[in-house]
């Protein structure tokens, strides 16, 4: 493998992420499956860094669920987006921040459309005027919140109070990261480092301390897909997908895994689960299975959060093997309790504990 | 070159611009030629004795930057500061090979054994068809229409040579590593030239070369360091996933960027397939849109050594007219 061959790559996928002053828009399930995310992200751009991250209570989901299952039609969902441009013009900002890869992709997909078919655009613009009375401007600057947590990823790194090595052996962590189909294989330029060897989530892990594992099935779809999915007789294909990359990654060795699409660290988190179910398949060492995180909260730990106030506990397959390794102190009494104490539900069958 | 010879053997004195050290293109660097393996070093010999005479001169290294037209003379201003007068402009600029690494799912640059076309033939010209660690290969692919046929890097053109070529280097593979096993992953086999089919059959026949009928999609590394190639089987129907120990990517033919810049301060026409394009693609491939300029050989379109050859030719025999009538 040569990195300078991955470099020359790089430099031809570098995009512009603003600075300063966002229109958040969140994502539909992240909250509720990785609810520290969001909460992190926000955290660290309002109160570490210092940014202006604002968001508008009116924004809705883009639909992009719907609009890949082919229930709301495209001129719906350009319109639906045209509303949230709207908002962020009325808000009086010019650089959108998109917190999930599903709508990033549709982000990228209607505009690019706007581009390439001017008329398009002048339809929604009357679509959206005659629905709500409302007009808008495309965003000046667009990023997905993984392109904002890597263009600081050295501040993070600065900030480091655990960096992705072994604490026992002293050996870099070896971390699969995963990128949300939707990120960079449409549009490519619209990724850090492209679409065939993204440096988005790599970017990360090497800032950080770790090794990124290159895995003949790295660039295989996460199995998510939506109709494999949303379609239940389609849950096999979806879930054999996941085997896929489970299998090929699997004598790599790899400590965690990384992603940065909801869709994408559900499955390959929920999955490994119905896998152990179903034939007794771990794929991480010792009898465990690989923690999958989302990179805020790897970067989370990687600045020495509290692993619970990130949310860990939230994913089907338990972190402790990684917060281990780490050296990460964590009180397994804290796990499933509130921040004023109170005992909440735990959850039956979680893996790695 | 061969225009060059040509010309000065008919008594017209030429100035032949090179912008490499050494004039031969790539042919210098390419070990056998289809369809009968013969040593490029004795065509490239041939074609060195064609500019090898007194009413030629040579300058390598040298770049054109500007050419302007005074009346019916041509002014050619070099990098060296040197103005040349010509009456008449043959364009012979030749053609780029596609830059395997703009294929980035295919990994090369990256991975340590995937290499292009031009890669092996220097291989083969040193002698020395070895893995990055110095290891014989055993299974070895070939993937065609690397930059061709391709809209996903703009080029929706056949290059036309490169299925010969992987004919003709897996069977260089086969006659050194007996044992190896080769397979070729093709779109379309075109074998439109003079003993192509026969070549073809003889590697299915003779050496037991493998043509898959299908794209490569993309191409990982095991924990091994062995390529692993996607593929679509088209014929079987069927995804195919393989490992290999090198890779060889059948690198297509782009105009080149020197005659991209030529075309650009000449005002010369260049077409869809952004080769330069000639006045008239039956009977007028050698003229440009520009009267006493002149074209020759890969800088119109892909072709083979011997088309370009007969083209150069061609070119010269336009020359030669147009300096007699005055007119292209």
């Amino acid at each position: 493998m040569k990195k300078d061959g991955k470099k020359r790559i790089w430099s031809e996928y570098q995009k512009e992420i603003a600075d300063d002053h966002f229109f958040y828009v969140r994502s539909c399930i992240r909250q509720s499956f990785f609810p520290g995310s969001e909460q992190f992200f926000l955290h660290f751009m309002r109160n570490v860094l210092g940014k202006d991250v604002f968001e508008n209570p009116s924004h809705t989901t883009c639909t992009g669920i719907g609009y890949h299952s082919d229930i709301v039609p495209f001129s719906t969902i350009m319109t639906v987006i045209a509303r949230h441009f709207a908002l962020m013009k009325e808000s009086g900002y010019k650089n959108i921040a998109i917190s999930c890869v599903t709508s990033f992709g549709i982000y990228t997909e209607i505009i690019e459309t706007w581009k390439h078919f001017p008329e398009e655009l002048e339809k929604t613009r009357d679509y959206l005027y005659k629905a709500t009375g409302r007009e808008f401007d495309i965003p000046e600057n667009m990023a997905h919140t993984s392109d904002i947590i890597y263009k600081f990823r050295n501040e993070i790194a600065a900030k480091a109070k655990n960096l992705l090595i072994n604490r026992k052996t002293g050996e870099p962590l070896k971390v699969v990261e995963h990128i949300g189909c939707h990120y960079s294989k449409m549009f490519p330029k619209y990724g850090v480092g492209g679409a065939e060897f993204p440096n988005v989530l790599s970017g990360m892990v090497e800032a950080w301390g770790g090794e990124v594992v290159d895995y003949p099935e790295r660039r295989h779809c996460c199995g998510f897909g939506f109709r494999q999915y949303l379609v239940q007789a389609n849950r096999g294909y979806s879930l054999s997908n996941t085997a896929k990359k489970f299998e090929s990654m699997r004598p790599f060795k790899p400590d965690m895994v990384i992603t940065n699409c909801p869709g994408c660290n559900m499955f390959m988190d929920k999955w490994q689960y119905t896998m152990r179910e179903m034939e007794g398949t771990v794929y991480g060492e010792n009898g465990e299975s690989v923690p999958v995180l989302t990179y805020e909260e790897l970067a989370g730990l990687v600045m020495g959060y509290n692993p619970w106030d990130l949310g860990l506990q939230y994913h089907m397959v338990q972190s402790e093997p990684l917060l281990r390794k780490m050296g990460i102190e964590f009180d397994e009494n804290d796990k499933f309790r509130t921040k004023d104490g109170r005992q909440m539900p735990v959850p039956e069958n979680l893996i790695n504990v | 070159m061969e225009v060059a010879g040509q010309l000065a053997s008919l008594g017209c004195q030429v100035t032949l611009i090179e912008k490499e050290q050494e004039t031969g293109g790539h042919l210098k660097n390419w070990y056998h030629l289809f369809p009968d393996r013969r040593s490029s070093d004795e065509v490239a010999e041939y074609l060195n004795k064609q500019i090898d005479h007194d009413n030629i001169s040579i300058y390598v290294a040298t770049t054109i930057l500007q050419m302007e037209r005074k009346n019916r003379t041509f002014i050619i201003k070099t990098d060296h500061g040197k103005e040349i007068y010509a009456d008449a402009v043959v364009v012979a600029t030749g053609f780029d090979l596609f830059r395997s690494e703009r294929k980035e799912e295919y990994g090369y640059g990256i991975y340590d054994n995937v290499i292009s076309s031009a890669d092996l033939e220097l291989m083969f010209r040193k002698g020395e068809l070895k893995l990055a660690n110095g290891k014989t290969p055993g299974k070895i692919g070939l993937v065609h229409c690397v930059g061709s046929r391709d809209e996903k890097v703009g080029n929706r053109y056949c290059s036309k040579l490169c299925c010969i070529t992987a004919v003709k280097q897996a069977i260089e593979i086969k006659e050194r590593i007996k044992d190896a096993r080769v397979f070729c992953f093709y779109m379309d086999m075109r074998m439109g030239g003079a003993l192509y089919e026969e070549i073809y059959r003889e590697a299915q026949e003779k050496y037991g070369i493998n043509f898959i009928r299908g794209k490569v999609s993309e191409a990982g590394v095991t924990i091994n360091n062995n390529l692993v190639v996607k593929v679509e089987d088209t014929l079987a129907g069927r995804p195919l996933k393989m490992e290999l120990d090198m890779l060889v990517l059948m690198a297509g033919m782009e105009m080149s960027e020197g005659g991209r810049k030529i075309a650009e301060m000449g005002g010369l026409r260049t077409g869809e397939n952004r080769f330069f394009a000639a006045a008239d693609n039956h009977y007028g491939s050698n003229n440009s849109n520009i009267e006493g300029i002149f074209y020759a050989g890969t800088c119109t379109a892909p072709m083979t050594i011997t088309e370009t050859i007969s083209h150069a030719r061609a070119a010269a025999t336009s020359v030669i007219n147009y300096l007699k009538s005055g007119k292209s």
